[in-house]
């Protein structure tokens, strides 16, 4: 793959999103790619918005997403869907806090989990790869909820593709 | 390209923060101590040092933090000093002599910029520091740079006997990009003090040659830094060529991927004749540089002519997209920025009450810095200044000096336990011996952690940056000792009533007084509890470092002055 992929992640202070822009990284450098990652971090305890640009390739530049050349989005939070959307190109993709049912999540905290299971599916990156990033991430009573999670993501995704 | 900056495909790569990879290459830098003072973006730097099992402490402040290092360096270590921009600055009367006695040893100061200040009271560019203090600097792009470029930096102190400065900036510190572990430095020799009075005492007789020494010194630095693999020359397009440094250098790439480019690596003092002949290699020379013009001043002033950029670029972080309009020349007003949801208190934080408080007796509020600056924000508004850390203590008394009297008795000063224990310290002091005659009412919101910066541990938390048990400075019992005539210790969260009507009487009361609100920060309490809970039971089992030591502390602040023993 020589084109360079740019994912967003946005959401609010607690709500996960670091966490999922760091297994996404993570997962992307376990599968070979250059990877870079960039946010703005320090206050977001405090329920304020937070983004992180995850980039990855042969060869990554700048670690920041340039607006609208944002492949894809996740957004953890209802309300930061449309003000984040001018990141997209055109033809991007957004996976919001309801692309996922959440009566299927054991836990809502795995809402960041199940939002990559979902753009999993669109990546150049190996099941087993994204499954030792989860791993990696969590402390261990955490892991078959977030792997379980993870799958219900990706199967979502896959039947959404399906025409 | 030139060599330097890109890790090998092949060779094992984590992928590290910039302060991560700083603490990676101190460890294999060998450097004995870190210390410095929590701030955003440096604040991982240290936290990350100590998980790798490197010797790190957070000092009260960055002044005594680089006097600390300093004195380890006198003595031959290695050591690094941390801090966020507006750090140096407090730590800048040290920092200024320190390029004249040199160290023995190695130290590299950290200076971590906030451009755009995303968590910051300003945008100041210490590249300045630089220049006006006379200390060699390097500037790293990504975190393998972080990494090189500290083993570099501190190899360059030890060889040049200089304290060098590394300047990074948010994205460096906080972006996540490839590294390899390198080779460090060989062992360092072991600590051993050598006398050298006019090395180090800088009374006018040995200042004075040591400043000629001093410019001797970087005259040879500025001859190493025009072979330094630390600045890169990227061969491309002779009708453009761009001169950048830091993070920019990454956005010039991917902005006018075919244009030449010459990344500064040594920031200070400049590869002046590299420099030249880059410019001299294309037909339009442009410098793109975030902050400040410090580049195309220093260019210009050695009779180099390049473009600048435009003075709306000045403010702000840069990106691809700004670089892109500066190679075009581009002044059109920018697109808004995304609309961001500012941050506020937790909807449990115990600083409510207090506000509430402030907000409904119509107080003029000096603030200081921290989460509490958050109470500016509604519903309370309820902050009227706020300028540096510490600031608060100083300003309350001004206001009270001048106001008319009906008002200055409405004047507080508002400050967290970290940054009273930083810097609001010397505000007390000045409190006693200046007094307005209508008295002063001082709050302390004491949560028990630097919450703004991440929850780091500071003297009046009594635990190490690791969290173990140490000495306990005392908040009240200084103040005791200051000779203030009200203080207090309250829970504004358990007797929200009971704060109320205390302040109401110290406010009425014309003293000096104090009052200490205590209560956990909501994010914190749980690992304070588990702090406590470990180093009780290692207290128990008889660990002679932390022991009663906390006892000893508290109590020798108070018996001298007034008696009283440990009322903390
Ligand atoms: C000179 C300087 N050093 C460091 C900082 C970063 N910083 C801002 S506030 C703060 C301390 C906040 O702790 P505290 O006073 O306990 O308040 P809290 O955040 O817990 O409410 C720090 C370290 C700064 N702004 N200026
Ligand atoms: S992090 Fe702590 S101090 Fe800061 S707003 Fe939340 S509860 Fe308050």
């Amino acid at each position: 793959m020589s084109r360079v992929v740019n994912v967003v992640v946005a959401g609010l202070g607690g709500q996960g999103a670091i966490k999922a822009s760091d297994i996404l990284a993570d997962a992307a450098c376990r599968a070979g790619h250059d990877v870079k990652k960039a946010e703005i971090h320090g206050m977001s305890q405090r329920g304020g918005s937070v983004t992180s640009d995850v980039r990855f390739g042969e060869k990554v530049l700048s670690p920041m997403v340039p607006r609208g050349e944002a492949d894809f989005l996740v957004v953890l939070d209802p309300d930061q869907v449309e003000v984040n959307r001018p990141v997209l190109r055109d033809g991007g993709l957004v996976f919001g806090p309801d692309f996922v049912d959440e009566k299927t999540l054991t836990n809502r905290k795995s809402l960041n989990v199940a939002l990559l299971g979902a753009l999993s599916h669109h990546l150049d990156i190996p099941e087993a790869s994204w499954l030792e990033a989860v791993r990696a991430a969590l402390p261990e009573r955490l892991h078959d909820v977030n792997e379980k999670a993870f799958r219900v993501g990706r199967a979502t995704a896959a039947r959404a593709a399906k025409p | 390209m030139e060599a330097g900056g890109q890790a090998a495909k092949s060779a094992p790569r984590q992928l590290l923060s910039g302060d991560e990879a700083v603490a990676l290459a101190a460890l294999d830098a060998g450097v004995a101590l870190g210390t410095g003072y929590p701030g955003t973006p440096s604040t991982e730097i240290l936290e990350s040092f100590d998980a790798l099992g490197g010797r790190a402490q957070w000092a009260p402040n960055e002044k005594v933090a680089l006097e600390v290092g300093l004195g380890a360096a006198f003595a031959g270590a290695r050591v690094l000093v941390t801090m966020k921009h507006v750090g140096v600055n407090v730590a800048a009367d040290p920092l200024f002599t320190a390029a004249y006695t040199g160290v023995s040893g190695a130290l590299v100061l950290i200076s971590a910029d906030d451009p755009g200040m995303a968590s910051s009271q300003n945008e100041q560019d210490n590249r300045r520091y630089a220049v006006a203090a006379g200390l060699p600097m390097l500037e790293p792009s990504d975190s393998q740079d972080a990494y090189d470029f500290l083993v570099a930096a501190m190899a360059l102190s030890e060889r040049v006997k200089l304290p060098v400065m590394m300047r990074m900036t948010t994205r460096v510190c906080h972006s996540k990009t490839l590294v390899e572990r390198r080779g460090g430095l060989p062992p360092a020799k072991a600590p051993t003090y050598e006398r050298d009075i006019p090395a180090r005492v800088m009374v006018p007789g040995y200042a004075r040659p040591a400043h000629r020494k001093l410019r001797t010194r970087l005259a040879e630095v500025q001859k190493e830094h025009e072979r330094s693999p630390l600045n890169l020359w990227k061969k491309g397009d002779p009708k453009l060529g761009i001169v950048t440094h830091g993070i920019t250098w990454e956005h010039v790439q991917e902005a006018a991927p075919g244009a030449s480019a010459f990344r500064v690596g040594t920031s200070w003092p400049l590869p002046v004749e590299r420099l030249r002949q880059f410019a001299a290699s294309v037909e339009r020379c442009l410098v793109v540089e975030e902050g400040d013009p410090v580049l195309v001043e220093q260019l210009r002033a050695a009779g180099i002519p390049v473009e600048g950029k435009p003075e709306m670029y000045r403010f702000g972080e840069l990106s691809v997209e700004r670089v892109k309009r500066i190679v075009a020349g581009d002044t059109s007003p920018e697109p808004p920025p995304l609309k961001a949801t500012p941050p506020r208190l937790c909807d449990a934080c115990p600083y409510h009450p207090v506000y509430d408080t402030l907000r409904r007796l119509d107080c003029i509020v000096a603030g200081d810095i921290g989460c509490y600056t958050l109470g500016v924000m509604e519903p309370y508004r309820a902050m009227d200044t706020c300028v540096a850390m510490g600031a608060s203590m100083g300003v309350g008394l001004g206001l009270r000096h001048v106001l008319p009297e009906a008002q200055a008795r409405r004047v507080v000063s508002i400050i967290g336990d970290s940054t009273f224990v930083h810097s609001g310290i010397n505000g007390m002091v000045e409190m006693v011996y200046n007094p307005p005659s209508t008295g002063h009412v001082v709050i302390v919101l004491d949560n028990g952690t630097t919450a703004m910066t991440g929850q780091q541990e500071h003297p009046g938390t009594g635990r190490t940056l690791d969290h173990d048990a140490t000495g306990k400075f005392s908040i009240e019992g200084f103040a005791r000792a200051c000779g203030l005539q009200a203080v207090d210790v309250v829970d504004p969260v358990a007797d929200p009533g009971g704060f109320e009507a205390l302040l109401k009487q110290r406010l009425a009361g014309g003293q000096l007084s104090l009052i200490v609100a205590r209560r956990p920060c909501i994010l914190a309490a749980a690992d304070i509890r588990k702090f406590e809970k470990v180093n009780a039971e290692k207290a128990a089992a008889g660990c002679r470092t932390c022991g009663a030591s906390d006892e000893v502390a508290i109590s020798s602040g108070l018996t001298v002055l007034d008696g009283r023993k440990g009322k903390a």
